[in-house]
């Protein structure tokens, strides 16, 4: 993935302007706040567009990076997201950290939020509503591709730094019996 | 509001402007714009209030870039005149969002009214499958909303929509008085 290279036409490493996809997710978020009641209604919306987003970008994801191996545990998947998904979906990259005692839980922490330049959110808002939800959606749908059930959530967001738990619940089987779980 | 001064966290006022020189990846903004179709498409009964929702978007967008743009290509100098306006919307406005300049720029001949800024093949269009019943669902509306904020907001008055003619072709109708204007200028100079 060379980031020197400006609009290649390769399909794969097609780019588009930054401020284009910060606005465009801007007018998302203003509209939902206008359309729905409650912040936290639009944080479970952003949440759930986040998580379709996901199902697709991880397939996206493998097909164009095949040095991608079999991640065998939590500690391969933070890589991946971190330095690879992060990077090349959202420009940035993340560090991960905070690793729980029996290595399940982790944090991504990106320091500059692609999503949210020229964001402020009003002050009656920033207790409630999570601005970059979608991205907590979109890693949660990303992993269930690869069979691997995880919680996300955002423990702290400021206007420039976000910082995303992850946390490991289980491997989906391939094929749940109908009545088995 | 956050005072200025006060607190920890300081203001985005304070912050400097970006050079604005970030990229990001095409399948994000592509995903991402698809769903927001989606979305809109749940809360919308007609094609045409499809549209205009997001034409909505466009004009939330299109009102927000125009400063920044006009401050970082133009030294914060607006165009005044018509056809300068809209040069500026087929080159710089397009360089920023898309990279590229739109393909075509034309002058309606029965209408004095009304413009057409011709795109082959517009981003937003890429990847969308338009269902049948929906015929002429054109998501390019989110640029026409783009491009009707940003006309609005320079003082010429305006309606653009997206039509399918040509690849896609934005019919930008002004305002009766944005062309009388226009010849006042002329006469003016003459």
């Amino acid at each position: 993935m060379s980031k020197q290279t400006k609009f290649p036409m390769g399909i794969d490493s097609k780019k588009i302007s930054g401020e284009l996809f910060t606005l465009t997710y801007g007018a998302l978020v203003a509209e939902l706040l206008r359309d729905l009641e409650s912040p936290q209604a639009v944080n479970q919306q952003l949440d759930k567009m986040g998580y379709n987003i996901g199902l697709r970008l991880a397939d996206d994801l493998l097909a164009k990076n095949s040095q991608i191996q079999r991640c065998t545990d939590m500690h391969q998947v933070a890589d991946v997201l971190a330095k690879v998904a992060l990077r090349g979906y959202l420009g940035v990259t993340a560090q991960v950290s905070n690793w729980s005692a029996r290595n399940d839980e982790f944090s991504l922490v990106l320091e500059s939020n692609p999503l949210a330049e020229f964001v402020e959110v009003p002050s009656e808002l920033a207790q409630d509503l999570r601005y970059s939800q979608i991205i907590c959606g979109a890693i949660r749908g990303a992993l269930e591709m690869m069979h691997m059930e995880v919680q996300t959530f955002i423990v702290q967001e400021q206007s420039q730094s976000v910082e995303i738990r992850v946390k490991f619940i289980r491997i989906l089987q391939e094929s749940v019996p109908p009545g088995d779980d | 509001m956050q005072r200025a001064g006060s607190g920890k966290q300081s203001s985005i006022l304070d912050k400097s402007l970006s050079r604005g020189k970030t990229e990001v990846n095409f399948s994000s903004f592509a995903l991402l714009f698809a769903e927001m179709i989606r979305y809109a498409n749940n809360r919308s009964n007609t094609v045409s209030d499809l549209q205009d929702k997001l034409s909505g978007y466009g004009k939330f967008v299109g009102s927000r870039l125009l400063d920044v743009i006009v401050l970082r290509e133009k030294g914060y100098r607006r165009e005044t005149k018509l056809l300068n306006m809209l040069m500026f919307v087929k080159g710089t406005i397009w360089k920023n969002l898309f990279n590229k300049e739109a393909d075509k720029l034309e002058r309606s001949n029965d209408d004095p009214c009304q413009y057409l800024l011709i795109e082959k093949e517009p981003v937003v269009n890429t990847y969308i499958s338009v269902p049948k019943d929906k015929g002429n669902l054109n998501c390019a509306s989110f640029i026409a909303g783009i491009i009707e904020a940003v006309l609005e907001a320079s003082n010429f008055p305006c309606k653009v929509s997206a039509h399918w003619h040509d690849g896609t072709t934005y019919i930008i109708q002004f305002d009766r008085l944005v062309i009388a204007r226009e010849n006042a200028l002329l006469e003016l100079a003459r």
